[in-house]
Formats: C-alpha cells, sequence, structure tokens
C-alpha cells in the first residue's frame, strides 16, 4: 500500500505544486523518488511528530497541501492535539498519512500498533478518515487526497498486500462503501475496512460462502445512501476491522444507522455483529495474522449460518 | 493608525484594562508585558494592509500566549483592522472576541490557547516563504512559560536546520508564569545562551524599552543565515504599579477602583 501511495503521490506532485511530504525520520526505502524529483517539496523533520503537524499547518495556511509520513501512532496519537487544534481547528489542507495500520508491524508491539487512532482522529470535526482495503483502493485515495482541500487521515498497511477488486472500480468517491462481491441477501453481508479486506474476501472464497463482501474505503465521512441501501437488503452485517471495537468503523456503522432509524430515513435495523478488538492490548510476538487471530478478528462459518 | 509606538503602547494597555474589566477576564499581566512589543511592531515594524488582512505581502505576526489576546485584539483596533467599538463585545456572549487569540478576527493569523503551537506553526508559515521564494517575515511572539512545552525547542532546533533568517521568535520573558517564578516552576536560565547553543542568533533586550525593540528587529532583519530570537526582559503588569511583577494579575481582574486608579495612572 505504501508504494501504491508514494507512486500516486509523485504522479500528483508534478500536477499540484504545491503538494509537500514531510517524513518523521522514517519512510526508508519509500519516499527517496519523491525527495529526489521535488527536493523543494520535500523535508525531513526528524523525530519530532508535534512539530511536525505544527510546521505542516503553517505550510498549509499559507497554501500547499502538505502531507506528513510517518509510522503508526507517531504521526496521530502522539500529536493529537496539533492535529485538533492546529490543523482541524483551521481547517487547513494536511494529510497524514501512517503506515503499520492495525497490527501491521505486528512482532514490534503495541508501541507499534496503530489500533485506536481511527476512532480518536474521527471525532475531532473536519477530519476525513480513509482505510484502504487494498493497493487499488490506497492509488485512488491517494488521488482524492491531492484535489482535496482539508484535513485527511490516511491510514495505510505496510508492503505487499495484495489486490481485493478484480478491477479498478468505475469510481470512488469520499465516503462511498465499495461492492467487492455480491452475495445472497439471506446471508450475512461483511463490511470491512483496511487490508483485513483480503482475508474476508478470502475467507469467503475458501468456505464457498455466497455472502456479499463490501469494503469501507472512508470510515469519515460515510455515505449514507451506502448505509442506508445495505442497511435495508440485509438482516445481518458484520463489520470487520483491525480496530479497538470502541470508536471504530462497527462504532460508525452501528451509530449512523442508529440515528437513521432514529430519525425515519430507515424502517428497519438490521443485527449489526462487530468483529474487532475487545477493549486490550496484546503483548505477544507474532506476525500480523498471528495477532489478528490472537485478537479475533476472525470469520467463523457459524456466522453466516442463517438458521441461527 | 498610530504611528508613535509610545502612544500606541499606551493606547493598548487602556484598552486592554478595559477590555477585562468589562468583561471580568483574566491574563492582563501578561498583556501589560507584551504591549510595548506589539506597539513597536505595528507602528513600524511589520508590513500590512488593514483594510486587506489577507494581503499577500503581508508580515506575518503570530500570538502563542493566545491568553494575553486583549493587548493583540487592543493593537488591531488601533492599527485599524476594526473600529474600537467592537472590543466592547470581547467576552459577551456569542462575540467571536473569545478569551483566547482567534483568527476570526481580521488581522489575526492563528488561533492559540494551547501552549507551544505557535513556533512550530510560524516555522511552517517561514518555510513556505522560503520554499515560494516570497518576502514577508514570520514574527511569534511567546510566553516564557511557554518555553517549557517541547514542541517548541523541537521547531528551534528545525529553524536552525533550515537557516530560517526570515523567522523572528520573541520571548515576553517576564519570568512569571502559572504558578509562580519561571526559574522556580521550570527553569529556564540561562536562556540566551541556550537559543544560542542550539544555533539561533539571540538579542537580549528591555521589552520595555522601545529603541531597544527597534534595534533588535533591525538586527533581526540583517541576519542572513540564522533565525533570530529576542529574549525580551519584560514585568508582567507593566504600567499599573499595583499589578507589577505579581502573579495575581495572571488570575484577577480588576474592580472599578482597581480600574479607575489604573487608567489614572497611564493617563499621567
Amino acid at each position: 500500500m505504501r508504494t501504491a501511495f508514494v507512486n500516486q503521490l509523485i504522479e500528483e506532485a508534478e500536477k499540484h505544486p504545491n503538494i509537500f511530504l514531510i517524513i518523521g525520520d522514517l519512510g526508508f526505502n519509500v519516499v527517496e523518488e519523491f525527495a529526489r524529483r521535488f527536493p523543494d517539496r520535500f523535508l525531513n523533520i526528524g523525530i519530532a511528530e508535534q512539530n511536525m503537524i505544527g510546521v505542516a499547518a503553517g505550510l498549509a495556511k499559507e497554501g500547499y497541501n502538505v502531507y506528513v509520513y510517518s509510522i503508526a501512532n507517531f504521526p496521530t496519537l502522539r500529536c493529537m492535539e496539533q492535529i485538533r487544534y492546529d490543523v482541524c481547528y483551521h481547517n487547513l489542507s494536511v494529510k497524514i498519512v501512517a503506515v503499520g495500520a492495525g497490527y501491521a508491524y505486528g512482532s514490534l508491539g503495541a508501541s507499534h500498533h496503530a489500533t485506536e487512532e481511527m476512532g480518536m482522529l474521527r471525532a475531532i470535526p473536519d477530519m476525513v478518515v480513509a482505510s484502504p482495503g487494498c493497493p487499488l483502493e490506497a492509488k485512488m485515495i491517494t488521488s482524492i487526497s491531492a484535489n482535496y482541500n482539508g484535513p485527511m487521515y490516511l491510514r495505510l498497511g505496510k508492503a505487499g498486500e495484495k489486490q481485493v477488486h478484480c478491477a479498478e472500480p468505475a469510481s470512488l468517491k469520499m465516503g462511498d462503501i465499495l461492492e467487492v462481491r455480491k452475495g445472497n441477501a439471506a446471508v450475512p453481508a461483511v463490511v470491512a475496512t483496511g487490508s483485513i479486506l483480503h482475508y474476508a474476501s478470502e475467507f469467503l472464497k475458501e468456505k464457498s460462502i455466497d455472502a456479499s463482501l463490501y469494503s469501507v474505503p472512508f470510515v469519515k465521512p460515510i455515505n449514507r445512501e451506502h448505509i442506508k441501501h445495505l442497511a435495508e437488503t440485509y438482516n445481518n452485517i458484520i463489520v470487520l476491522e483491525e480496530h479497538q471495537k470502541a470508536c471504530g468503523l462497527g462504532s460508525a456503522v452501528v451509530e449512523l444507522v442508529s440515528d437513521m432509524y432514529a430519525n425515519g430515513e430507515l424502517s428497519c435495523f438490521p443485527k449489526i455483529k462487530r468483529v474487532a478488538i475487545d477493549d486490550c492490548f496484546y503483548h505477544l510476538s507474532g506476525s500480523q495474522s498471528y495477532l489478528r487471530n490472537n485478537a479475533n478478528l476472525m470469520l467463523t462459518e457459524e456466522m453466516f449460518d442463517t438458521n441461527l | 493608525m498610530i504611528k508613535d509606538s509610545i502612544i500606541l503602547a499606551n493606547e493598548i494597555r487602556k484598552q486592554s484594562l478595559g477590555m477585562v474589566y468589562r468583561a471580568g477576564a483574566s491574563h492582563i499581566g501578561g498583556a501589560l508585558s507584551m504591549a510595548d512589543i506589539l506597539a513597536v511592531l505595528y507602528s513600524s515594524e511589520l508590513k500590512y494592509q488593514p483594510n486587506n488582512p489577507s494581503w499577500d505581502e503581508r508580515d506575518r505576526f503570530i500570538l502563542s500566549k493566545g491568553h494575553s489576546c486583549v493587548a493583540l485584539y487592543s493593537t488591531l483596533a488601533l492599527s485599524d483592522f476594526y473600529p474600537l467599538s467592537d472590543l466592547l463585545d470581547y467576552g459577551k456572549e456569542g462575540s467571536s472576541f473569545l478569551s483566547h487569540i482567534s483568527h476570526h478576527i481580521p488581522g489575526v493569523e492563528v488561533s492559540s490557547g494551547s501552549l507551544g503551537h505557535g513556533l512550530p506553526f510560524a516555522t511552517g508559515v517561514a518555510l513556505a516563504a522560503k520554499t515560494a521564494r516570497k518576502d514577508y517575515r514570520t514574527y511569534v511572539l511567546v510566553g516564557d512559560g511557554e518555553m517549557n512545552e517541547g514542541s517548541n525547542w523541537e521547531a528551534i532546533l528545525l529553524a536552525t536546520k533550515l537557516k530560517m533568517n526570515n523567522l523572528c521568535l520573541i520571548i515576553d520573558y517576564n519570568k512569571l508564569q502559572g504558578y509562580g517564578r519561571t526559574d522556580d516552576v521550570l527553569p529556564l536560565y540561562p536562556l540566551k545562551e541556550k537559543l544560542e547553543a542550539f544555533g539561533w542568533n539571540c538579542i537580549e533586550i528591555d521589552g520595555h524599552n522601545h529603541d531597544e525593540i527597534k534595534e533588535a528587529f533591525l538586527k533581526a532583519r540583517q541576519t542572513t543565515d540564522k533565525p533570530t530570537a529576542i529574549v525580551a526582559n519584560t514585568i508582567k503588569g507593566k504600567g499599573v504599579s499595583y499589578m507589577e511583577d505579581e502573579l495575581l494579575w495572571h488570575y484577577r481582574s480588576p474592580n472599578e477602583e482597581e480600574y479607575n486608579k489604573a487608567l489614572k495612572e497611564l493617563e499621567k
């Protein structure tokens, strides 16, 4: 995903002379080409994330579209107040790019597990939260971000994620939910965000489960019409994410469906099962898939048993 | 617009006192300590157009000690950004004149209130000028207590690396912060030497002496390869005898008798 991101960013920087990239002393073997091609619009600001966001906000105030790039919690939680106040309160065009979503840096431990930041960021007014499910989505989201004048978070996986979509979706707009595969409406539909989307896709294929699968590339905002369609089509929805259960995608979906049901936009309220991290840290070494299993971020055949 | 900085400083003090008195607001001490610096900035140092606050060639001034906002709100009114009568709104329900400086007021570049934000932000603004090859200068005024914040020292390291001679940091060194003496809470001394060790051009002045303030700004403009920090030794509550160097006036608002006494002192 990070390769898809940086390649698209280079393409956008050719077209948009106001794109500026700041790294927090991370990005080895990722950002070199950008730095070589746009030396005046590239800065390694050192290991100083509060300053990184403040400087990005100052540049954005003067008309730059500033990308800050670092790992997991460093460009997000570490400098959350600068994000809230300098960037979002002033509604400035700063794009926060974190690699290592969820347990992507599995064995590096809790310091490197990005498992709360979507919730924290989506609570801040004017912040867009993007969470691509595959390199193709990462590319499309990067393109959207280059043309969007406002604060945005890009939650990337790491490297080597597989494509999930058979073909490039015809279009992607901010807030869209993408259909990955169409299944039987009587079977619970899976709604996922981030690179765990690929796991869901493979699981349904392997187990020959005729369930629909949707990707949510934007945890905020979410297109209301798309949610309405899901809620009216499926009696059962499973929301899967590599994030704490509190305040992640599952929360966002439940909140939106509840609000729409309460104000009459929806006349039905499907059962929504949230598969997410259950309010705990993990301190075991392991790969991303090991840690996902350990945290029960798994689909089971029983979840799709419509007789239940 | 008042071109005499001494007269402007006195007017800033009077207007600021009126604002906190009417609103029952805090933070008059830190507003009075920086009044002379603002007066020199807005009477002669800064390039700006009050009828066009976003003029591209303007110098950028960022107030990081946003709690001392009344002095800047007053300065901007006295510099014709908006009528003085607008200041009567300060602290009222629904007013845009918040008790920490607000960028929704004409002439205010950035909101502040959380400390340690102004200098990193200003460093980005100055970097934008370097990158786009623009001539504006960036000034940022911080409190001394605010120098406790690590974010400031991150920016100080960066401005040296980037040879930001277009950035001027002014530290309102009144030596009092929220809960006591700056050097008791978290010692800054020796501040000038610290900044020099970080690679800055550092000028220490009497922050109430307008000639010294002007001279420091001139030297800052003449510096070619370094950012400049002006350590302005000031007195919290300067200009009102019973407020001077008293921590109490970080918090208290003057009553009618105290307000009248203060005005009388300033009208001498």
